[in-house]
């Protein structure tokens, strides 16, 4: 069974939501990453994504933008996150890995290459952006033939008979964009992600995780009560923006927003 | 690879692939929007009203047919070929990208969508959107990046002037990619009520296959006009390429007339040895960037690169996946022209027939003086003029060392 699988079995036998933090890889620096992902480890998160910066992130809002501009000015590539994987699971064999980016630094690096060098670096999953399940078909392959699952977005546009066309091509769970628009905007609406989720839970099993938009306790509580699991992506990012200089004020600011995530995730 | 008329005239296929290029590499929000687009524009595009609409608004509006120009001056002094410049700069607008922005604007109206939005890099697909929206009463803002808004001020100022607002882009390079990235941001968010009217044939489909059907127009009437006027086709064409949108519609409706020869040219910077230039069909390898699959610039890790050219409107990393396809058929050839060698083309060709073609445009230009020599003088060039040159006085005085008011 998967890392991914194994980890919203045991949430769902406890009845508790997945807990999904979001950092990119090489910020504020090359070294700060691992330690990053322990805190978050250590601080509630029960998956964690691992965003790979990309010299053009066209789906992401200005955070993210920036945190992308700032790893790629470190000197991260996709080795070095591959390298980071490798690092993190030396002690941490639980926490599902998931990696986050667009396509054209996989599609470099060799679909079948990329899959294998994952997978032995200790990936559980990826979420390519910008590969719709109509041009999935190649990496996908790649990643099932080494046990990576492919995670899909789902967005309020999406029509059922697309629904049902992702959730063919997802493993692990499905990923729900809780607005149009870009990573963290702010305008979420709750009762409207709800009624979206029903119409999937329809169509599919998968755990569905909810992301874009959740920044605090309030807003993952919110979302906690009517989805698998919450993402928290800008939020974090903001804290790493702010105290980029100084690596143990930002590890202690992380550690201080995830316990309260996870407060506000466990009133659920 | 053997050149197969089916492989290059039938494209693209269903899911918007010409050959392995194109494609709709886009985050899911948009695919329904997409989806959408593509149902109409296929309705659409078959329905002769429309098509009625789009003739008349190019006749009544653009100018169209836009004049097919013999260069006598300028060949005579080249010695070889016979030039025919197609004047496109004499289009509503100054620029070919008029032809693309009217059918496109159908298309919204159609939709009932009240604002528009587009990129734009020298500024001419921007003015060309916000004339039609001023037309149309639409909301109009154009995602410009902030080095381009330096160097294409007067056309910041006609776009304001139109009512649009201009939104300055200050991510990435600051160029047309990073317009073209927050454009996308932006209909993500808006895409209820907004068309994105994409300036070039890029993009996710159906969008390179549209602007390319909406600019064919100019390689219609040239091959008419070339057999009205001189009994023959052209032996060849000769167009510059940033994302590609003036040299598909000018090849294209020749693809099929295997005599004509094909020349893209594409802007070489300061020399494509020194990796200073926009020149991916030269110097790229293929990738995935907005929305499609194509020639890219890009680095071993798969980060785009910075470009360099002194035009603005072809200083862009990609290109059309179209291009790339006819590239890989080998049946248009993809050539570089230097900053240098555009400008002087720039000056030659103001001086020589009173014509002062835009910087993208004296690429081609430039191209064009090289290849006329080889050639007979019984032979034909045709040479997509595909914008006038008044935008760029500012940008060439300052390279003289000239300060305008």
């Amino acid at each position: 069974m998967s890392r991914i699988k194994a980890c919203f079995e045991q949430l769902q036998s406890r009845g508790r939501k997945a807990l999904v933090p979001f950092i990119t890889a090489g910020d504020p620096s090359l070294d700060a990453t691992v330690p990053l992902l322990h805190t978050l480890a250590e601080n509630g998160a029960d998956l964690i994504e691992i965003g790979i910066p990309f010299s053009d992130p066209m789906a992401d809002g200005p955070v993210i933008q920036l945190a992308d501009e700032r790893a790629l000015a470190n000197g991260v590539t996709t080795i070095k996150v591959l390298e980071m994987v490798r690092e993190f699971r030396k002690t941490n064999t639980t926490t599902p890995i998931i990696l986050m980016g667009y396509l054209n630094p996989v599609e470099i690096y060799g679909y079948a290459q990329f899959a294998r060098d994952a997978a032995a670096a200790g990936v559980d999953g990826m979420i390519t952006v910008d590969m719709p399940p109509e041009a999935s078909k190649p990496l996908n392959d790649e990643f099932a033939k080494v046990g990576i699952d492919s995670i899909f977005l789902i967005a309020p546009t999406t029509l059922p008979a697309r629904i049902e066309k992702i959730a063919a091509a997802a493993r692990g769970y499905l990923y729900y964009v809780s607005l149009k628009g870009v990573t963290g905007a702010a305008n979420l609406d709750v009762e409207a992600v709800q009624q979206k989720l029903e119409t999937i839970r329809k169509i599919t099993d998968l755990p569905i995780t909810v992301g874009f938009g959740i920044k605090d306790a309030a807003t993952a509580r919110a979302v906690g009560a009517i989805a698998d699991g919450v993402v928290v992506g800008s939020a974090l990012v903001n804290l790493v923006a702010q105290h980029q200089q100084d690596l143990t004020t930002l590890k202690a600011n992380i550690a201080e927003t995830m316990r309260s995530l996870r407060q506000g995730l466990d009133q659920v | 690879m053997a050149l197969n008329e089916r492989d290059f005239l039938n494209t693209p296929d269903e899911l918007g692939n010409f050959g392995p290029y194109g494609g709709r590499f886009v985050s899911e929000t948009l695919m329904a929007a997409l989806d959408d687009l593509e149902a109409i524009y296929n309705k659409l595009s078959k329905d002769p009203e429309f098509q009625a609409a789009f003739d008349k608004d190019l006749a009544h509006y653009v100018g169209r047919p836009s004049p097919l120009y013999h260069a006598e001056r300028w060949s005579k002094q080249l010695g070889g070929a016979q030039i025919y410049l197609k004047r496109e700069d004499l289009n509503h607008t100054g620029a070919h990208k008029v032809n693309n922005t009217i059918g496109q604007a159908l298309l919204a109206k159609y939709t009932g969508k009240r604002r528009v939005i587009a990129e734009t890099g020298a500024g001419q697909h921007g003015v060309a959107t916000a004339t039609v929206a001023a037309r149309l009463g639409l909301e109009c803002e154009v995602f410009m990046g902030w080095d381009d808004i330096q160097r294409q001020s007067l056309n910041v100022y006609r776009m304001k002037l139109l009512g649009a607002k201009v939104t300055p882009v200050h991510s990435g390079t600051k160029t047309l990619k990073d317009a073209m990235n927050e454009a996308l941001r932006d209909w993500v968010t808006n895409v209820d009520h907004t068309f994105y009217i994409i300036g070039t044939v890029a993009g996710p489909h159906p969008y390179p296959m549209l602007v390319r059907d909406f600019q064919c127009v100019i390689g219609r009437e040239a091959r008419q006009q070339c057999l009205n006027q001189t009994g023959k086709l052209p032996d060849a064409l000769v167009a510059c390429v940033g994302g590609g949108s003036n040299a598909i519609g000018l090849f294209h409706p020749m693809l099929a007339d295997a005599s004509v020869k094909m020349y893209g040219v594409e802007a070489g910077g300061l020399g494509v040895a020194t990796g200073h230039h926009a020149a991916p069909l030269n110097a790229g390898r293929p990738g995935v960037l907005h929305g499609n699959r194509t020639y890219l610039m890009e680095d071993a890790d798969g980060q785009i690169i910075p470009t360099h050219s002194v035009s603005a409107g072809l200083d862009y990393p990609g290109v059309g996946p179209e291009h790339s396809w006819l590239k890989d058929c080998g049946r248009v050839n993809y050539v570089a022209i230097n900053d240098d060698e555009a400008l002087a083309a720039f000056r030659k060709l103001t001086l020589v027939e009173g014509i002062m073609p835009a910087l993208e445009s004296s690429h081609a230009v430039a191209y064009a003086e090289k290849l006329a020599p080889t050639m007979a003088k019984d032979q034909i060039i045709i040479v997509n003029l595909s914008g006038r040159g008044d935008k760029d006085i500012h940008t060439v005085a300052k390279l003289d060392g000239i300060t305008l008011g």
